[in-house]
């Protein structure tokens, strides 16, 4: 009941918008969302597709939470072939885009095909039409959105885009809604831009319906307890957001750094969740301006900065001088620690400019590291550049680079097409922190053993969110494991990916999970839907998730050949901390997880895996 | 003891957990539109404010209204719309000088706050301190007592 049961059709080439019912079987079988959403992908193309053609599409999705009271029910994924990938991408925002999504009727969206110019979707409830964008063409991500309320005349609309980046077709590029939240890896971004799709404007005001009010309200209610309860979720996270694990990963040892070739960054202290509150000199005031929610959330992890008025990043410029969307740890540590660069301000107007014109920071930071490492090496000189000193620990070069990618001009292009493609053209392919072609997150898997596992099998590429194995082997949660050790990891990194993905699924955040387990979820679910959903059901979904992108990437052309780290983690040991000495142990992993998986030797899910999954 | 809905907007996240809560009283389903408490972003300043009825005493949306639709809930204070009674002339909302009484065109009635019959379903589901239900009287006692403390000179810190 949670479902509206309907899907929106637009087809770009034609320029029709059509409704359709939802395949409910489906539903039952794959949730919402993430699942659902590349069940459809699967079913209608090929997955051999180049991704930035008029036959892949690109599917926005809710989950059954979406747009309901539930904590955190508020999120929606962009389901289509990573154009950085060339891998299943799925990428998760929250902010309040999805929910209106949903107010306004729709399960989720579906966009094939390729417009001829560009043209923006206009929803009102059950109403669509592609409306030009001949005039936003060319504008950011923020210009988009005012414009577009502006021409709407409607304050309340929400609005996801695509800034110059993904129209230029960038591979880091991202789609941004509510002007600095992300569906950001994998190149969603450049995807809509082959589309000539500029924006979705959406406005709901249908109401989002559960099954059982009474007994929804009663689960919620007793997930909002545990969350509110929770050092994590209670009182971690909205105090520093994600930001409270940079000085915990840096200790650790597993805080990646100048292109990985160490594990502990000196500068972690002045770029961390703690720095964000100390009062600045110059005008007494902090970086961080407050904490926002995502749509229905109580966690507000979200960072809102505003940058020191005195910084050479903003001089004459005034838009970048008002509060907007502040650093989270993944970027704080992809512009700032992989790079070398220990300037807050600067990491956060960095930040600024990811939001304003839609790429992936992680993916971004981790490319310049590598950048910087051949720029040192002598590989990349200035001619190559532009006269950019592309040294480790820059302020200045860090900001040079990212104003030309953002811009589309000269090197900037060429770090925007991701760090997989700019090491191979430079002959060094093996400085690209990189599996499947994207760059790997903020932990090390030196220092957090499972993680490397995460990464290598992630089906979008290295992920954290995919399997955060950090949550047991840093944090203890939901029971504390060695970080150092590799015992173990492969039934944890199968148990945290299945998991996820069933919450990828619902609607709700990845987040809930350091407080919530799925007995706490599935109630949720089983008040808002019909079917029977049980923690064991959602594990099952989750692992029939798992097996399905992974088939799809099969059929892509991948193998287990590409389950691999980036041989620095395989060879290099950690200089420094408590990982001294040690690699990653990716293959004492690797062949007790593709047994636990039911996949044969060479990584490919067995009949009988496939039978008990109903694949 | 009568009872007052107290707005924090320095502890508002924005998450609309409360928007959600009302229109779940009256609706049946979770639609910010049809809520009686309304959280306004003002992005420049990085601020949500959360605003609905307070509860004029003297209340000129029951004064004015020509059927007698609108009463006084002897428990908690609150303004009450009689379903039964009102006819949607909507003369209430343009009365109210804030704004906070809005007529519904799904039912071709009003709808405003009613204090959910002294257990406000916001205030509940507020997961900070930016909405809370305090005795009438007690109503400014946090201000007053930071007020307190930032004026008495034997209580602020040296910097």
């Amino acid at each position: 009941m949670s479902w509206t049961k309907k899907i929106l059709r637009v087809n770009l080439t034609n320029g029709t918008c059509e409704s359709e019912p939802l395949n409910m079987e489906w539903a039952n079988q794959y949730l919402g969302q993430r699942g659902l959403a590349t069940k459809y992908l699967v079913e209608e193309t090929d997955p051999k597709v180049d991704p930035l053609s008029p036959d892949n599409k690109l599917i926005m999705a809710t989950g059954p939470l979406t747009g309901t009271i539930a904590p955190t029910g508020g999120r929606y994924s962009v389901v289509t072939k990573g154009a950085l990938t060339g891998a299943i991408a799925c990428s998760n925002s929250g902010g309040f885009f999805g929910a209106e999504v949903k107010n306004a009727g729709w399960d989720m969206i579906i966009f094939e095909g390729k417009s001829d110019k560009p043209v923006y979707l206009n929803i009102r409830n059950e109403n669509a039409e592609l409306i030009d964008a001949g005039d936003l063409w060319g504008k950011s991500v923020w210009e988009t959105e005012d414009m577009i309320r502006e021409a709407q005349g409607d304050n309340d609309v929400r609005i996801a885009s695509i800034g110059k980046t993904g129209e230029n077709q960038l591979l880091l590029a991202c789609i941004v809604n509510d002007k600095d939240r992300a569906a950001g890896r994998s190149g969603v971004g450049a995807v809509m831009g082959s589309k000539n799709l500029k924006a979705v404007c959406v406005r709901g005001t249908l109401g989002v319906q559960v099954r059982d009010g009474m007994e929804f309200m009663q689960a919620t209610n007793a997930a909002k307890k545990i969350l509110a309860e929770n050092a994590v979720t209670g009182e971690g996270l909205p105090t520093y957001g994600t930001q409270v694990l940079m000085n915990v990963i840096n200790e650790t040892g597993a805080l990646p750094t100048h292109n990985a070739g160490d594990v502990q960054f000196e500068g972690a202290s002045k770029i961390g969740g703690e720095a964000m509150h100390e009062i600045r000199e110059s005008d007494g005031k902090a970086n961080l301006v407050s904490n926002h929610a995502c749509f229905s959330c109580p966690i507000s992890c979200a960072r809102v900065s505003q940058i020191d008025p005195t910084h050479f990043t903003v001089q004459g410029k005034p838009k970048y001088l008002e509060p907007s969307g502040g650093l989270e740890y993944e970027s704080a540590w992809s512009l700032g620690a992989a790079t070398g660069v220990d300037d807050l301000e600067a990491l956060t107007y960095c930040n600024f400019i990811c939001n304003e014109q839609g790429f992936d920071p992680i993916s971004f930071g981790s490319t310049v590291a590598a950048a910087m490492e051949l720029y040192e090496k002598g590989t990349i000189t200035n001619d190559d550049t532009g006269g950019i000193e592309l040294k480790f620990g820059s302020t200045e070069a860090l900001v040079q680079i990212i104003e030309a990618t953002a811009n589309g001009e000269g090197f900037g292009l060429e770090v925007g097409m991701g760090s997989k493609r700019l090491c191979e053209k430079y002959g060094d392919p093996d400085l690209s922190m990189t599996v499947k072609g994207q760059e790997f997150p903020a932990y090390d898997p030196r220092g957090i053993q499972g993680m490397g596992l995460a990464y290598a099998t992630s089906n979008r590429g290295a992920c954290h969110l995919r399997g955060y194995t950090v949550a047991s082997e840093i944090l203890g949660i939901p029971e504390k494991t060695d970080p150092l050790v590799t015992d173990g990891k492969a039934g944890l990194v199968k148990a945290f990916q299945d998991a996820t993905a069933a919450v990828d699924s619902s609607g709700t955040c990845v987040f809930t999970t350091f407080a919530l387990t799925l007995d706490d979820i599935a109630p949720e679910i089983a008040a808002a839907c019909e079917g029977d959903w049980t923690a064991d059901s959602l594990v099952e979904v989750g692992e029939r998730i798992w097996n399905m992108e992974r088939q799809y990437n099969l059929d892509a052309g991948f193998t287990g050949k590409d389950d691999l780290l980036p041989k620095r983690l395989l060879k290099d040991a950690a200089k420094t901390g408590p990982a001294k000495g040690l690699t990653n142990g990716l293959d004492k992993m690797l062949p007790e997880y593709y047994e636990l998986r039911g996949w044969d030797a060479n990584g490919v899910p067995s009949d009988e895996t496939k039978s008990r999954l109903s694949l | 003891m009568e009872k007052v809905l107290l707005m924090d907007a320095k502890e508002c996240t924005g998450c609309m957990q409360c928007e959600m809560a009302c229109s779940y009283q009256t609706e049946n389903a979770f639609n910010p539109i049809k809520a009686r408490i309304k959280v306004f972003e003002f992005k420049e300043q990085s601020l949500f404010v959360p605003y609905t009825c307070t509860q004029c005493a003297e209340a000129w949306c029951m004064a004015v209204c020509p059927v007698d639709a609108i009463s006084v809930d002897d428990k908690t204070g609150a303004k009450i719309v009689n379903n039964d009674t009102c006819v949607g002339c909507k003369v209430c909302t343009i009365a109210c000088p804030f704004g906070t009484i809005n007529y519904n065109p799904d039912s071709g009635k009003v709808l405003k706050c009613d204090l959910c019959g002294g257990d406000p379903a916001c205030v509940k589901m507020c997961p900070t301190t930016a909405l809370s239900f305090v005795e009438a009287e007690k109503a400014g006692e946090v201000k007053m007592r930071a007020w307190a403390e930032k004026t008495e000179p034997d209580l602020q810190t040296s910097e």
